[in-house]
């Protein structure tokens, strides 16, 4: 059973490494606040793994709790702080 | 117990599929309203089913900790429920007061 949490944690890895795509790539801010979110929501899911896999599950749901809250509380600040910014249409290619 | 494991691991596949959904379209839509879509509404579903996953294999060998585990797993099934949503309402808001304008299929080559 640890075997199915162990690939499934890895999975999820990847799939956090694609939402990493748009959160480096993406055209406005707007989008790479898309990806930490993305990315945040699936750590959540992450950590209870590996609380899972280590046997110490009442240790690891009080961090994936407060890392819930947390991000959460991240990109609400996020959201308020960039809508009172204009020109979030074009950024400069980082090349 | 092999019940309770087959049955954790069809929530797994399960949520890992919402998942999968949600990241090919943030990789994939055109517009960063499109974008929100999956991100909003398939990952709150992909939480909720692969959190359950969790809080039912941990009542493999029942306690009565191990149960007071599991509710607090279940409070962040509430948590996400309510603050996902919330965070994607918050970007939106965020776009439209900034002027983005939505995509369109005049906008199809770009």
């Amino acid at each position: 059973m640890v075997n199915v949490f162990l690939y499934t944690a890895l999975f999820l890895c990847i799939l956090m490494v694609a939402s990493l795509y748009r959160s480096v790539f993406g055209p406005t801010v707007l989008d790479r606040l898309i990806g930490v979110n993305a990315i945040g929501s699936k750590t959540v899911i992450l950590l209870l793994l590996i609380g899972l896999i280590y046997g110490r599950l009442d240790m690891f749901v009080d961090i994936a709790l407060a890392y819930a809250l947390l991000n959460f509380v991240a990109v609400l600040a996020a959201a308020r702080y960039f809508q009172k910014r204009k020109g979030l249409y074009e950024e400069p290619p980082y090349k | 117990m092999m019940v309770i494991n087959v049955v954790v691991i069809l929530l797994l596949i399960c949520g890992l599929v919402f998942f999968t959904g949600g990241a090919l379209g943030i990789l994939r839509f055109p517009d960063f309203y499109s974008r929100l879509h999956p991100a909003g509404k398939m990952d709150t579903l992909g939480s909720f089913l692969m959190v359950l996953a969790v809080a039912l294999s941990n009542l493999n060998d029942f306690s009565w900790a191990a149960v007071l585990t599991s509710l607090k797993i279940l409070l962040i099934i509430v948590f996400i429920f309510i603050l996902n949503p919330t965070a994607t309402h918050a970007i939106v808001d965020a776009g439209f007061r900034a002027g983005m304008r939505p995509w369109t299929k005049k906008d199809r080559g770009k």
